[in-house]
């Protein structure tokens, strides 16, 4: 089983738009619909929806580390459950 | 040391409760983000893990992943057949039936015309429900003619997956149904999952409340029986309270457990990785 490296350019995009801020020791990325601060939890796993409270709108978390990463999590596709 | 996989697409609680536990428990964890991989199929796989936990929250992500895996001698649990059985309602209502579980009185059709005659003979009130699909989704309450036949019409400008009519009598039930978890053949635990206000539909992922439930003799019997029908090792079993005892309408083969974990307290994040490291050493 192969990881792929070539991720698409979109979360290049957010990294920008995503960089973590650190308060205290809450780690906080902004909500690119409504600048909303979203809590990035202490255990942080890539693959993990967070919701900006403010605006309700989801994102995956794409990478942890030095620096977190967000991006648009996907709709909820017909296929989804349980 | 025991090595897993865990596939997966998104992380929820259910996720991460099982990394934290396959961690605590000394397992060589390996996560696999189903969306960040790709598969040479010319070549063979290499280096496999001892074992696979299918939890990608996608049908067709999880069926598969699993198959290709299995056909490179890999271990994954649930199995292809036991997920492509669960994944759909029909091949699960079919595989109840021929092990003598009780099940809702149920008709499939494969046209709009053929379905309101399937309803003339279950009768009304009747449910329609896609037979893919999962958290109480595009599922309708069918209570008369004029009614049904508008909902049936709607359904043919949708994919073709929803030109599947699967009918099911609506049962006569209280207004919760129950979830019940088996591994490994043992009936683990189960809770009430009570409709929401302005909702008939149970599914806790719709605002279900959650309540601990008893393990009573029948509903123990017919959780184990269930998960046997469908050879699922790990799977949540759902029945209702009809006036007739219990009657089983879906197995789940991914199945989400937080609200069992809150309500009854049991660790089931431990009960599954336990049950993992046995399935490797048998």
């Amino acid at each position: 089983m192969q990881v792929e490296d070539s991720l698409s350019f979109q979360p290049i995009m957010f990294k920008r738009l995503f960089s973590k801020q650190i308060r205290g020791d809450v780690v906080k990325a902004l909500c690119p619909q409504c600048e909303g601060e979203i809590n990035i939890p202490e255990d942080a796993v890539v693959g993990e929806i967070v919701t900006c409270p403010d605006c309700g709108s989801p994102y995956e978390i794409e990478s942890v580390g030095s620096e977190v990463v967000i991006k648009p999590a996907e709709v909820e596709g017909e296929d989804w459950g349980e | 040391m025991v090595s897993l996989g865990i596939i997966y697409d998104f992380i929820r609680p259910e996720e991460k409760m099982l990394i934290n536990e396959a961690r605590n428990q000394g397992v060589e964890l390996k996560l696999i983000d189903a969306k960040n991989i790709y598969f040479n199929i010319s070549n063979s796989l290499k280096n496999l893990e001892d074992i696979y936990l299918q939890r990608c929250v996608s049908y067709f992500r999880s069926i598969h992943i699993t198959y290709l895996l299995e056909s490179f001698k890999g271990t994954v649990i649930n199995s292809f057949n036991t997920a492509l059985i669960c994944g759909n309602k029909l091949f699960t209502t079919i595989s109840l039936l021929k092990h003598g579980i009780p099940v809702p009185r149920t008709a499939i059709s494969f046209s709009k015309s053929s379905a309101v005659k399937a309803l003339d003979e279950i009768g009304y009130p009747s449910i329609l429900k896609p037979v893919i699909g999962s958290w109480g989704r595009l599922i309708a309450p069918l209570n008369d003619p004029e009614s049904s036949l508008a909902i049936l019409e709607s359904r043919e400008y949708l994919h073709p997956i929803y030109h599947l009519y699967y009918i099911q009598e609506r049962v006569k039930r209280p207004p919760r149904d129950i979830r019940s978890l088996v591994v490994d053949g043992q009936f683990i635990c189960a809770i009430y999952r009570y409709q929401p206000p302005l909702d008939w539909r149970t599914n806790t992922a719709r605002g279900g409340r959650a309540e601990p439930c008893p393990g009573n003799d029948e509903l123990v019997d017919i959780s184990v029986r269930a998960a046997e029908a469908v050879n699922g090792e790990i799977v949540g079993v759902d029945c209702m309270e009809s006036r007739d005892g219990l009657v089983v309408h879906e197995v789940n083969n991914t199945v989400e457990f937080k609200n069992m974990v809150r309500v009854t307290g049991v660790n089931i994040p431990s009960e599954i990785i336990s049950y993992l490291k046995r399935r490797v050493r048998k």
